[in-house]
């Protein structure tokens, strides 16, 4: 299950930043993987519909979030939680 | 004054995808009216139209791209290549800050409107794409243009129902003849055939069940279109200068308001229209050669428009060849007039009037030389442009051949 929603959100972002899935490392940002902020609401919009979730995140306002969505690693873990939440 | 050149002309609509296949089925007299195809399609009474076949949005743009673009942007970008390339010129340094894109479009991204309704109201979904706010604005395609050609000037959407283009050709001639702009590329795009797009204009009893029919005394109405078309306009020493091939001049232009009736037309708003054109142009009415016009195809439009062309022009309207080619690619409302100024820089470039095809029947009251069915040779020197829309605003282009 983990694998499978690592590899699938690695998948969705290197679509988004026109990047092959090996150039996707955990610790990269949205932004260090070239995404402007267009591309992380097309991204965080594509997660969202890919599994069935709210992402509750206004990128003009990071910071009343209190999401972690600094790294791919970071989102990877968040998205786990709210699938995890979804299906409890 | 500064003179105004069109140097540039691109299209993609119902009768080709480029400035010379529109020529071709103009001269040919093709129909571009064709049997709908859409979801739902059997829930509309309205099934045909002038809709753009085979068009694959993937062979043009990135996904990035088409995931910003509506299908009128798409268009405008296109029509906008092809204008640019025809007229060889560049935006760069200076010339782009003096450059700007004028594009009239009623419904804009009405196609995006159209999908994320259905999604969130018929299919329940919570959540539309991010980018349906940048796809459906009036002026997307104004500014795409502008960001994908860089002109930094004068940029905006002019949105005036079926004189869309009209009005947003005449103020970018406007703005050059005033020294604000050097050069604009001006036009109109529009996409309303989606589902939502045909189901109120079929509600509005105003659609033809079967062709467009122009002046015909057995016309049932007009049949809706899409397409995009753009000019390069530029100021005349500008375009000599640098050599390029004039294709025609823009000598008048001018606008008016009926102020009476929402969806009728009256005889003077127009009159007062292609009369303030004429004298824009410093023409006389005895000059004029041929009227595109405006030629919806219903019962009260192409009554009054051959009333309001007998009023200006007099016992030469007998003279004039007048010719809808709504009957050959439907009405594309914001971007009709454009589409039809192909007609006239066609009449006075290339000798051929354009002809109005599906007319099968006199009526006494639409008693003009319509050139019926066929394309006819002649050599002009002067057209007319006529849009009228609903809300009564009038928009009329008098154009000139260079020669």
């Amino acid at each position: 299950m983990e694998n499978s929603i690592y590899s699938q959100v690695v998948e969705i972002i290197a679509e988004q930043a026109i990047l092959d899935v090996s150039d996707i490392s955990p610790e990269a940002s949205l932004e260090e993987l070239g995404l402007d902020s267009l591309g992380i609401v097309e991204s965080i919009f594509a997660l969202e519909e890919n599994f069935g979730i709210q992402i509750p995140l206004n990128p003009g306002d990071p910071e009343k979030s209190d999401l972690d969505l600094s790294s791919v690693g970071s989102i990877i873990r968040e998205i786990e939680q709210l699938v995890l939440g979804k299906n409890s | 004054m500064p003179r105004v050149a069109i140097t540039g002309q691109g299209t993609i609509n119902p009768l080709g995808k480029s400035v010379s296949e529109t020529y071709d089925a103009f001269k040919n007299g093709t129909c571009g009216i064709t049997e709908l195809e859409m979801q739902d399609i059997d829930r509309l009474s309205v099934k045909i139209g002038g809709q753009i076949k085979g068009f694959d949005a993937e062979e043009h743009f990135s996904r990035q791209e088409i995931s910003l673009y509506d299908r009128y942007t798409q268009l405008a970008i296109l029509a906008a290549k092809e204008a640019i390339g025809n007229s060889g010129i560049e935006f760069e340094g200076e010339l782009s800050e003096r450059s700007g894109v004028v594009i009239g479009t009623a419904g804009g991204g009405l196609t995006t409107q159209d999908s994320s309704y259905r999604s969130v109201y018929e299919e329940r979904k919570n959540r539309v794409h991010p980018f349906v706010v940048p796809r459906l604005m009036n002026n997307a395609a104004a500014s795409n243009v502008s960001m994908a050609y860089n002109l930094q000037g004068p940029t905006f959407s002019v949105a005036t129902a079926c004189a869309s283009s009209n009005h947003a050709i005449g103020v970018a001639y406007q703005l050059i003849k005033s020294r604000v702009a050097k050069c604009m590329i001006a036009g109109g795009s529009e996409c309303m055939i989606c589902f939502g797009g045909v189901k109120v204009w079929e509600s509005l009893r105003v659609m033809s069940p079967e062709k467009c029919r122009p002046f015909s005394k057995n016309r049932r109405g007009m049949v809706l279109g899409e397409g995009a078309a753009l000019f390069i306009l530029e100021d005349w020493d500008h375009a000599k200068a640098r050599g390029a091939h004039i294709i025609a001049e823009i000598a008048g232009f001018s606008m008016t308001s009926d102020a009476k009736d929402i969806v009728a037309p009256t005889l003077h708003g127009p009159v007062r229209a292609i009369k303030g054109a004429l004298n824009d142009a410093q023409t006389n009415s005895g000059d004029v050669q041929y009227i595109n016009a405006h030629g919806t195809g219903t019962a009260i439009n192409d009554r009054v428009e051959t009333a309001v062309i007998r009023e200006v022009l007099g016992t030469h309207a007998d003279n004039v060849m007048v010719s809808s080619t709504k009957s050959m690619h439907g009405h594309l409302i914001g971007s009709t007039g454009a589409v039809e100024l192909l007609a006239c820089t066609m009449a006075l470039g290339e000798g051929v009037i354009a002809p109005t095809i599906s007319y099968e029947e006199f009526d006494p009251e639409c008693n003009l030389d319509i050139v019926p069915n066929t394309a006819r040779d002649g050599k002009i020197g002067t057209a007319v442009s006529n849009a009228f829309a609903f809300g009564g605003l009038n928009a009329v282009l008098v154009l000139k051949s260079t020669t």
